[in-house]
C-alpha cells in the first residue's frame, strides 16, 4: 500500500493499472506455464473435491482449486472449507476401513 | 579459431519490442571496445538490421549465397566503415524461410564463430520455425520485453522454450521504460517484470525519442558517443554483457525537480 493507493481509495479513483497488470499476468502465466485448459482444471477440481469429500464434509460449491505461480514455480493450491457441526468440531466421515486418518485442519 | 565465441540470441516472442534496435546498438558498442563482433539477421521474413546499421546499400551477397556455396562468407559479410570490428551477415530472400533448417543455421553460425568473438543473432518474432532455427544455433539468449502485459506474457513463453533447448544463460532486457508512468504506478515496475519472469536483468532501456532519430539516420545511438538516456542504457548493457560491473540506471532517480520528488513520495510503500 502506497500513499498513492490511499489517495486513490479516498478519491474513489480506480486502482493504479500497474497492480491490475501484475495480478492479471500472474494468473494468465500460471495457466500458460502448465498448459492446463480451464476445462481440465475444472475437471481436476471436481475430482479432487470428490476424493476429499470421502473423508470430510466439505462445501462442494465453495471449494476452489487454482494455480498460483512464483519464481517460475507453479503450485496447485486447493482451498476446501470443511463444514463444522454445532459444537464447532470438524465433520469427518465414518471410514469403511479402520485406518486412523487425521482430518487436516482448515487453513 | 575463436573457440569461446559467445553466440547470443536476441529474442522476444512479441514483435516490435526492440530486438533489432538492441542488436544494432550492442553490435556497435562491443565493436567499439575492440571486440570482433558479427551481427546475423535471422529475421529473414522482415529483415531490418541492415537499415538500422546504415548498411543497406552495401549488401552484395547474403546468408543465402553462403549456404548455397555460391560465395564465401567473407564476400557476404558487410564490414561497418566507422567500426570495422563489426560485420553484418545480411538475411537472404524471404523465400529462404521455405527451406531453411536448423542445420543450415548451425552451419552459418559455426562459420561465423571461426572468426568472431561475439555473434549476435537478431531473432524473428514468434515461436515458429524461424525462432526454432535461430535457437538451435545459439548458446545464450537475451530476452527483450516491454513493461506491458502482452510483451511480458510472450516473453514468458519464449523463456520456457529457451529453457527446453538448454540455452544458458538467459538474461532480460526491459526496453521502453517510462519512469514517469512507473512512478504513477501506471506501468509495471522493473521489479514486477523481473519477479514475474524470474530472469537476471541485464539492463533496462528508457523510452527515448532519440532512438527513432538514430534509426532515421542509420546510425545506432552507441556509434557517436551520444549522451541521451537510451544511449547510456545500451552502452551499459554492452559492458555488462562483457562482464563489467556497471550499476543499473534507477529510473525513479531520473529527474530531481519538486514534481519528481512528490512522485517518489507518493510511491513510497507505507504498509
Ligand atoms: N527505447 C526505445 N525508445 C523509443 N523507441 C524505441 C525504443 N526501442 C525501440 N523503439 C522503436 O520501436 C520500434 C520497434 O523496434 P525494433 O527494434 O524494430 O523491434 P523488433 O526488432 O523487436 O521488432 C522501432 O520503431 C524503434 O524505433
Ligand atoms: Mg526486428
Amino acid at each position: 500500500m502506497t500513499l498513492r493507493d490511499i489517495l486513490n481509495k479516498l478519491l474513489r479513483r480506480q486502482e493504479a493499472s500497474a497492480n491490475t497488470a501484475r495480478e492479471r499476468l500472474q494468473l494468465v502465466l500460471a495457466h500458460d506455464r502448465t498448459d492446463l485448459s480451464p476445462d481440465l482444471l475444472d475437471q481436476m477440481r471436481r475430482e479432487i473435491l470428490e476424493v476429499v469429500a470421502k473423508y470430510v464434509e466439505i462445501d462442494i460449491e465453495e471449494g476452489a482449486v487454482s494455480l498460483e505461480t512464483e519464481d517460475r514455480m507453479t503450485a496447485l493450491v486447493a482451498n476446501l472449507p470443511i463444514k463444522r457441526d454445532a459444537s464447532g468440531a470438524l465433520r469427518t466421515k465414518e471410514l469403511t476401513d479402520d485406518s486412523e486418518s487425521e482430518p487436516s485442519k482448515e487453513n | 579459431m575463436a573457440t569461446n565465441t559467445r553466440i547470443i540470441l536476441i529474442c522476444s516472442g512479441k514483435g516490435g519490442v526492440g530486438k533489432t534496435t538492441l542488436t544494432a546498438n550492442l553490435g556497435i558498442a562491443l565493436a567499439k571496445k575492440g571486440i570482433s563482433t558479427a551481427v546475423l539477421d535471422a529475421d529473414f521474413g522482415l529483415r531490418n538490421l541492415d537499415l538500422l546499421l546504415g548498411l543497406e546499400n552495401r549488401i552484395i551477397y547474403t546468408a543465402q549465397e553462403v549456404l548455397e556455396e555460391s560465395c564465401r562468407l567473407e564476400q557476404a559479410l558487410v564490414k561497418h566503415k566507422q567500426q570495422p570490428n563489426l560485420s553484418l551477415l545480411p538475411a537472404g530472400n524471404p523465400r529462404m524461410l521455405d527451406w531453411l533448417k536448423p542445420d543450415d543455421m548451425q552451419r552459418i553460425v559455426s562459420l561465423l564463430s571461426e572468426q568472431f568473438d561475439y555473434v549476435l543473432i537478431d531473432c524473428p518474432a514468434g515461436v515458429e520455425e524461424g525462432f526454432k532455427n535461430a535457437v538451435s544455433a545459439s548458446k545464450e539468449a537475451i530476452v527483450v520485453t516491454n513493461p506491458e502485459v502482452s510483451a511480458v506474457r510472450d516473453a514468458d513463453r519464449v523463456i520456457g522454450l529457451l529453457n527446453t533447448h538448454g540455452i544458458n544463460p538467459i538474461q532480460l532486457v526491459l526496453n521502453r521504460v517510462r519512469p514517469k508512468m512507473i512512478a504513477s504506478q501506471e506501468m509495471l515496475s522493473i521489479d514486477d517484470v523481473t519477479d514475474i519472469l524470474a530472469l537476471p536483468l541485464l539492463g533496462l532501456v528508457i523510452e527515448d525519442e532519440q532512438v527513432i532519430v538514430s534509426t532515421n539516420r542509420g546510425e545506432p545511438l552507441t556509434l557517436n558517443g551520444s549522451k541521451t538516456p537510451a544511449a547510456r542504457c545500451y552502452s551499459n548493457i554492452a559492458s555488462r554483457l562483457h562482464g563489467e560491473d556497471i550499476p543499473l540506471i534507477d529510473p525513479s532517480k531520473e529527474g530531481s525537480g519538486m514534481r519528481d520528488k512528490l512522485r517518489r513520495l507518493m510511491q513510497t510503500k507505507i504498509f
